[in-house]
């Protein structure tokens, strides 16, 4: 897929989180969004999942420029697979309910039609023992697997990420993350923030690191994280990777 | 005795410990009951109220009715303020404020007296039933919609945002994601309030609405016997009342998840 921002600006009450970030990244299949906190990461992120609104400026989505009305967002919404943090799913419903809820209300499943589809992906996954559970009974790395497979039964475009793993200890982070970087085997286009740099340098093919609110350097991954430029990105990785 | 000592909090009790730590209450109560009437030196004279029977069970089925029909008009009421409290027209969520605020700064008993000798009296209305069960809604309504409320603000944020994101539209966030879950959270408060509107009703006997309480008023001022037409009175409220606060406990464990 590719992305192109032009003049994107979003601004929460004083705080900047957005400054007129231009940017073009050409065809990409998996991109890494990386920076320190409260660089505007998540904002980014959130515009392009057509949850937050820029003040300023507009994207285009594979040379589609992205309209702002509530109308084309909902419908924009339906068509890509987002995955935040933690708390996903809904915890009066079951898994299986979880994902066959959009089936059903949005893209127009029969009840059984729904279920078939996420019983098989449950199946696919190793959650099949986990479809009848509530979220409370479920690790926090089952319920982002199952947030993953909520995304995917629906065919997105592309799929969104927000630091997934980061709510989740060592090993339950291991298990989501092996999940996404299959995902990303098939071929499947994905947009992840994430502080683990080990994994945003293995699955990305594209990185962005975003400080600040402005996209202090983009770039193949293979040489931002070989060769970063910009002193900001040096400090950072310097940080991150000391332990 | 020592067996008589619960030191856990949910675990199971004893059948034989609970049946004689009932039996110790019981005894305990009729104990001070029997005294208190002994020193009463009271005459009871069951047999005048018998021939009334007919007066408190009508009396009971009126207080039943009219408490069904206010809980189910002060849903409506409660949960149409409770939206109106977030909408997004200032107006309209002032409304709602100011409603709630008044209902629940000023006694029933006022309400009454004023939505039924100005309100019902100014716009026509003079059947005095309805005016009792409106008010009853209306005071009830402003207490449910408060919970309603916080059961739809307790739903955290996370949520509406994994609505938006799987693409519901607001009316579907709020009837499968949001409501699904207030009704639950709502359900032993609502059972509460339905215990509160029966005993309430009985202030409706100050407009000379024909329930329990009036018509036990009434049968005293017939025969003189204060005791003999309270006492089934309050045994009257407490068969209606005890059932709905079981139900509550049973509903709150069947519907209890971990969130
Ligand atoms: N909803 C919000 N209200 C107020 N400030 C916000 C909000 N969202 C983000 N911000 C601010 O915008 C800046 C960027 O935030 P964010 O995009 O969440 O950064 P990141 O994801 O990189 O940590 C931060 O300073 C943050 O405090
Ligand atoms: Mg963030």
């Amino acid at each position: 897929m590719r992305l192109e921002f032009c003049g994107l600006g979003k601004q929460f009450g004083e705080q900047q989180a957005l400054r007129d970030v231009t940017l073009t990244i050409p065809e990409f299949q998996s991109l890494a969004i990386i920076g320190p906190s409260g660089g505007g990461k998540t904002t980014l992120l959130r515009i392009i999942a057509g949850l937050e609104i820029q003040e300023k400026g507009y994207l285009c989505i594979n040379g589609q420029r992205l309209e702002v009305d509530e109308e084309a967002l909902l419908a924009h919404r339906r068509t890509i697979g987002t995955v935040f943090q933690a708390y996903n799913l809904f915890p009066h419903l079951t898994a299986l309910e979880n994902v066959v809820l959009p089936l059903v209300k949005v893209h127009g499943f029969s009840e059984r039609e729904a279920r078939d589809t996420a019983g098989a992906l449950f199946a696919r996954f190793q959650l099949a023992g986990h479809a009848h559970r509530r979220p409370a009974e479920l690790s926090g790395g089952q319920q982002q697997r199952v947030a993953i497979v909520r995304a995917i039964a629906i065919k997105p475009r592309f799929l969104l990420f927000d630091e997934p793993t980061s709510a989740l200890d060592p090993e339950m982070t291991a298990e989501v993350l092996d999940f996404i970087a299959e995902l990303r085997g098939e071929g499947r286009d994905l947009i992840i923030v994430t502080h683990n740099m080990g994994f945003a340098r293995e699955v990305s093919d594209h990185c962005l690191f975003i400080a600040a609110g402005e996209v202090q350097e983009a770039g193949q991954s293979s040489d931002l994280f070989r060769k970063p430029h910009n002193p900001l990105l040096v400090n950072f990785l310097a940080k991150v990777l000391r332990y | 005795m020592k067996r008589l000592v619960t030191h856990t909090d949910g675990q199971p009790v004893a059948v034989a410990a609970r049946v004689v730590s009932w039996l110790l209450v019981a005894l305990l109560t009729a104990a001070l009951f029997s005294f208190a009437f002994s020193q009463l030196q009271y005459g009871w004279n069951w047999d005048a109220i018998w021939q009334y029977r007919q007066k408190f069970l009508q009396g009971w089925l009126m207080t039943v009715i009219i408490s069904a029909a206010a809980l189910v008009v002060s849903l409506v009421i409660g949960l149409l303020t409770a939206l109106a409290r977030r909408s997004s027209f200032l107006p309209l969520r002032y409304l709602a404020v100011l409603y709630v605020e008044t209902i629940r700064g000023t006694p029933l008993l006022v309400q009454i007296l004023i939505l039924f000798y100005v309100v019902a009296n100014a716009i026509g209305i003079e059947n005095r039933y309805v005016v009792g069960v409106i008010t009853l809604s209306l005071f009830a309504g402003a207490y449910l919609a408060e919970m309603i409320r916080s059961g739809i603000e307790s739903i955290r944020d996370s949520q509406l945002e994994s609505a938006r994101a799987i693409g519901l539209t607001r009316s579907q966030t709020y009837r499968y994601v949001i409501f699904p879950q207030v009704v639950r959270q709502l359900i032993p408060p609502l059972t509460g309030q339905f215990a509160s509107i029966i005993k309430d009703s009985s202030l409706l006997s100050i407009i000379a609405v024909s329930e329990f309480t009036l018509n036990a008023q009434e049968v005293n001022a017939f025969t003189y016997s204060t005791l003999e037409s309270y006492l089934p009175l309050a045994v009257g409220y407490l068969l209606l009342t005890l059932p709905v606060s079981l139900m509550s406990r049973a509903l709150e464990r069947k519907f209890h998840y971990a969130t």
